[in-house]
């Protein structure tokens, strides 16, 4: 079982959270001219890091907000949690 | 090569079984091959085979991290089966079943294939109504495909939940007779004894580190046994994919994440079909020894770690013992879980890359057992020819830039979507 530390909530299980993918993934900008290959990039290519991983997720069963999740994908640990808005450093 | 015969097994009665060949060898990786494969999993050990037997070409290593067998091909739930939709993997898989029905005889070893049959359940009309249109798909691409009403289902499994009032009653269902299971250890270790004894080198312990690219041209691999030329390599790697193309400065279109399955312990024979869950995502079929074989959901996060977590088990087999109630009377023997190369249409990739002489082979999600013939025959021919087969041709790898998806389900690496 996962513990992910809710931003707003604190720690809760992983059973009320759903994933959302790489946090480090950018819409292309509004209004402006986007190639084939940038759309491609949003909508499908992936790094899939192994070891730290920047990603979504959305606290669904709680406050519903969406939140970034700082994981390992190779050990499943938990580092830091993020408001969506929140600045990564 | 000793041939594995009831004349050999005799005769190597008499001295104890001491004295059978070495299965494969273990050699020292040459400075130099025509083909490499990195990846000595199942699809990596046939494209060598084919490579060797369709194509004569010999001088060829398979470089595998871990062991040969130790992923994905022994870690799945052994499902063979071509029901699928759209021509692309409806033809590719049927293609399939051909080498999965000779594979014994070919390869001289006992892959004891059983086509005993897949169900999948209908609970709704609609549900029914689509499983219509799918058969009839299946049938147009020479695939055996039947549906099956409610009375018809109870005949073939009547442990399955047919009471009243519950929660997805069972409408019927579609059958593909032809399908079945195979003992997937068998399968690996059919492929590599054989491609050993034609001369491919199978050289296990070793990891990828890094490419050697020249203008655009793969020129040969860095390992941890040393550099190895290549004028050709095949990347063959399922859930290590994405950290591979990291070194090649590629991004897929692949994410790699963990699916899980388990056993029980064994029972008498109760369950003669391989059984899907229609209203959720769970598959059971009883193994040689008895257990109950089962899976299903991924656990829906990035994951390199090869073990799953409680949740995703509790959930799916929370829909196991919704479609058969008697599951929840026996003892779990074991789980495990393994890393998959999710795609983002749920299809699988074997295609050329930008870099010539390089070959992807990938994003084989929740199907990649099944598929280990057709891939490791088709992805051999990419490689000696360097052009697609037909068969392979909608596996591309821009056909997501293209708009060209082939959305058998339309999953992918979204599980949620479902």
């Amino acid at each position: 079982m996962l513990y992910i530390n809710c931003p707003h909530c604190g720690m809760r299980s992983q059973n009320e959270f759903s994933y959302g993918g790489d946090a480090s993934v950018k819409r292309p900008e509004l209004n402006k001219e986007v190639s084939d290959q940038e759309w491609d990039d949003f909508v499908y290519n992936r790094k899939s890091l192994r070891g730290k991983h920047l990603e979504l997720w959305q606290h669904i069963s709680g406050c519903r907000q969406w939140i970034k999740v700082e994981r390992d994908t190779s050990t499943h640990e938990i580092f830091r949690t993020f408001k969506a808005d929140e600045k990564v450093a | 090569m000793q041939k594995y015969s009831i004349f050999n097994l005799v005769k190597n009665a008499f001295s104890n079984h001491e004295n059978w060949d070495l299965a494969w060898k273990d050699p020292t990786p040459k400075e130099e091959y025509d083909v490499v494969i990195i990846g000595g999993g199942g699809h990596g050990l046939a494209t060598a085979y084919y490579l060797a037997k369709e194509h004569n070409i010999t001088n060829v290593a398979i470089i595998e991290k871990g062991w040969i067998g130790g992923g994905n091909v022994g870690r799945n739930t052994t499902i063979i089966r071509s029901n699928y939709m759209h021509d692309e993997n409806g033809l590719f898989s049927e293609f399939g079943m051909d080498l999965w029905r000779k594979m014994s005889q070919d390869l001289n070893y006992n892959v004891m294939f059983s086509p005993r049959g897949i169900i999948n359940l209908a609970h709704s009309d609609a549900q029914m109504n689509a499983y219509a249109r799918r058969g009839n798909s299946m049938r147009l691409n020479g695939i055996d495909a039947v549906l099956l009403n409610r009375e018809q289902v109870k005949e073939i499994i009547p442990m399955a939940d047919f009471s009243e009032n519950v929660r997805f009653p069972i409408f019927g269902g579609l059958m593909q007779p032809s399908a079945g299971t195979a003992r997937h250890d068998a399968v690996a270790w059919g492929y590599a004894r054989q491609a050993d004894s034609m001369g491919v080198d199978i050289i296990q312990n070793c990891e990828v580190t890094g490419f050697d690219v020249v203008a655009g041209k793969i020129k040969g691999i860095r390992t941890s046994r040393g550099n190895i030329k290549a004028k050709k390599v095949g990347i063959c790697v399922a859930g290590s994919t994405n950290i591979l193309a990291e070194k090649l400065n590629m991004t897929l279109p692949i994410e790699t994440h963990l699916l899980q399955a388990c056993v029980s312990e064994p029972v008498k024979p109760v369950l003669d079909n391989v059984v899907t869950f229609g209203a959720g995502h769970f598959y059971v079929s009883q193994s040689d020894k008895g257990e109950m074989v089962m899976g299903g959901d991924l656990d829906g996060y990035n994951s390199y770690a090869q073990r799953g977590n409680l949740p995703t088990l509790q959930h799916v087999l929370t829909e196991g013992i919704a479609m058969m109630p008697f599951l929840s009377k026996l003892k779990m023997l074991r789980t495990w879980g393994g890393i998959m190369d999710m795609s983002m249409d749920g299809s699988p990739i074997i295609d050329k890359t930008h870099i010539e002489g390089l070959y992807l082979n990938c994003g084989w999600c929740y199907g990649g057992f099944k598929a280990t013939p057709a891939s490791g025959w088709t992805f051999a021919h990419t490689i000696a020819q360097d052009r697609v087969h037909e068969l392979n041709a909608g596996y591309s790898l821009n056909r997501f830039s293209t708009g060209n998806l082939i959305d058998e389900k339309g999953l992918g690496t979204k599980t949620w979507i479902s």
